[in-house]
């Protein structure tokens, strides 16, 4: 079981870059560039698409490096990430669809 | 070849037999299918989240005129507190897995040191959260709820919000809180607001250089659309109550759902919070009374610390569903 080596070095690397996009999120929370703030992409914004972007970015480097998905075995792996990504990609693409239809069914009722 | 097929057990029931499935001991592998259904609840409640988000686009409340609070100033500072959380969140996770490290090289003492900072670093979350909660309970400016459930708020000339006192003004009257102590058949009232609605309405219509904002939101400029002085006050007719704060039934930011969303979500995870630095305790001490260099490995560090790492990635996500999208 004991492991000799430590991944200090790489657990640091880690946290650095986890900081560096948790900034840049911030930053770009607080001034909202006008070009990707009211450009929309895909039903939403393209600000919106890089948070998007940039927070499986970071859901990566913590499951992968933090929680040690990449030292597990291939399949291991495969039935945790896999399920995830299916099912909550199904639900949120459902729910967020069915969402918008309803704004545009009760502006249609209402208006 | 990796393959998993059944061996005969011949062990104790709590380490599964001794078998281990994908190289993942039995404990290690119940936890990582714990997590797995955990975040599917966290998935389905930030859907839920998302749908409303969705059927309410135009009209929801704006995140960053409700979160600006930031401890010993009074400057409104969207962003700033909740990326503090963040941080501390983030390098409490790098304790963890520094303390799985040491764990993996038997080295006790860092071990120790590093739950420690863990632990730490999960109560000054908790707190930052609870202080979160109290800010918006608490509320800031002030609005106006009409009979449909909409709420209003009051800006001045530039366009900046206002609080409902100092749209008041002079017009605002006191009336003591009834006590029990004050009266024979008396027995209690619920909370006074700080000001009559008469109050703010009047202050309203002898003020011309207040405006009316309403919930709606305009898509060029994704601000919210202060409305007519003659509009403002059709709706001001119907008005029903001066809101102060937030709660489950009613805040002054906006949308009900958006008081009740975030009070639960933020809430659950924050309860996750709370059980990881109880389950992180007893580890911690577990480690100091010496259990695991017994037991001859630090596995049970590495699973706690796949507990806290979830919930360092759960507050990833809200984070940026609540206060950045």
């Amino acid at each position: 079981m004991t492991h000799a080596e430590s991944n200090k070095a790489l657990i640091w690397k880690v946290f650095g870059i986890l900081t560096i996009i948790t900034i840049i999120e911030v930053v770009l929370g607080i001034y909202k560039p006008k070009s990707l703030f009211l450009t929309y992409f895909l039903g939403t914004s393209l600000l919106n698409m890089i948070f998007l972007i940039l927070t499986l970015v970071k859901a990566y480097y913590i499951a992968w490096y933090f929680m040690h998905l990449k030292g597990e075995k291939k399949w291991f792996r495969r039935a945790i990430v896999w399920t995830l990504v299916m099912y909550i990609s199904y639900l949120s693409f459902f729910l967020l669809y069915e969402g918008d239809s309803a704004r545009r069914m009760m502006h249609l009722l209402f208006n | 070849m990796d393959a998993t097929i059944a061996n005969p057990t011949t062990g104790t029931t709590w380490n599964g037999g001794g078998d281990r499935p994908f190289g993942a001991s039995y404990g290690k592998m119940m936890m990582w299918f714990f997590l797995i259904s955990d975040a599917l609840t966290f998935a389905g409640f930030l859907g839920a989240y998302g749908f409303m988000r969705f059927k309410f686009i135009d009209s929801w409340p704006i995140a960053d005129e409700v979160f600006t609070h930031v401890p010993f100033t009074h400057t409104p500072m969207p962003m700033i507190y909740v990326a503090f959380m963040t941080f501390i969140l983030i390098f409490s996770s790098v304790t963890m897995v520094l303390a799985v490290d040491a764990g993996h090289q038997m080295k006790k003492n860092k071990v120790i040191v590093y739950m420690l900072l863990t632990i730490i670093g999960g109560i000054i979350f908790v707190g930052s959260q609870a202080w979160e909660w109290k800010n918006f309970i608490q509320g800031d400016k002030g609005a106006v709820q009409l009979n449909d459930g909409q709420i209003i708020q009051f800006v001045n000339k530039d366009g900046h919000q206002i609080s409902v006192d100092e749209v008041a003004g002079n017009y605002h009257t006191e009336r003591e809180r009834h006590t029990k102590s004050e009266g024979i058949w008396f027995k209690k009232e619920g909370n006074v607001p700080l000001i009559p609605l008469n109050a703010v309405v009047d202050g309203f219509k002898h003020n011309p250089n207040v405006n009316v904002r309403i919930e709606k939101i305009d898509p060029a400029t994704k601000q919210k659309v202060i409305v007519s002085r003659d509009q403002a006050t059709k709706l001001l007719a119907n008005a029903k109550q001066v809101v102060k704060g937030a709660n489950l039934k009613v805040n002054e930011y906006g949308k009900t759902l958006f008081g009740d969303f975030f009070f639960f979500i933020t809430g659950f995870h924050g309860f996750h919070v709370t059980s990881g630095i109880i389950i992180n305790l007893i580890i911690f001490f577990n480690v100091i009374l010496g259990t695991y260099e017994r037991r001859g490995h630090y596995e049970m560090v590495e699973k706690v610390g796949l507990y806290w790492h979830f919930v360092d990635l759960v507050w990833v996500f809200v984070f940026t569903f609540f206060y950045l999208v």
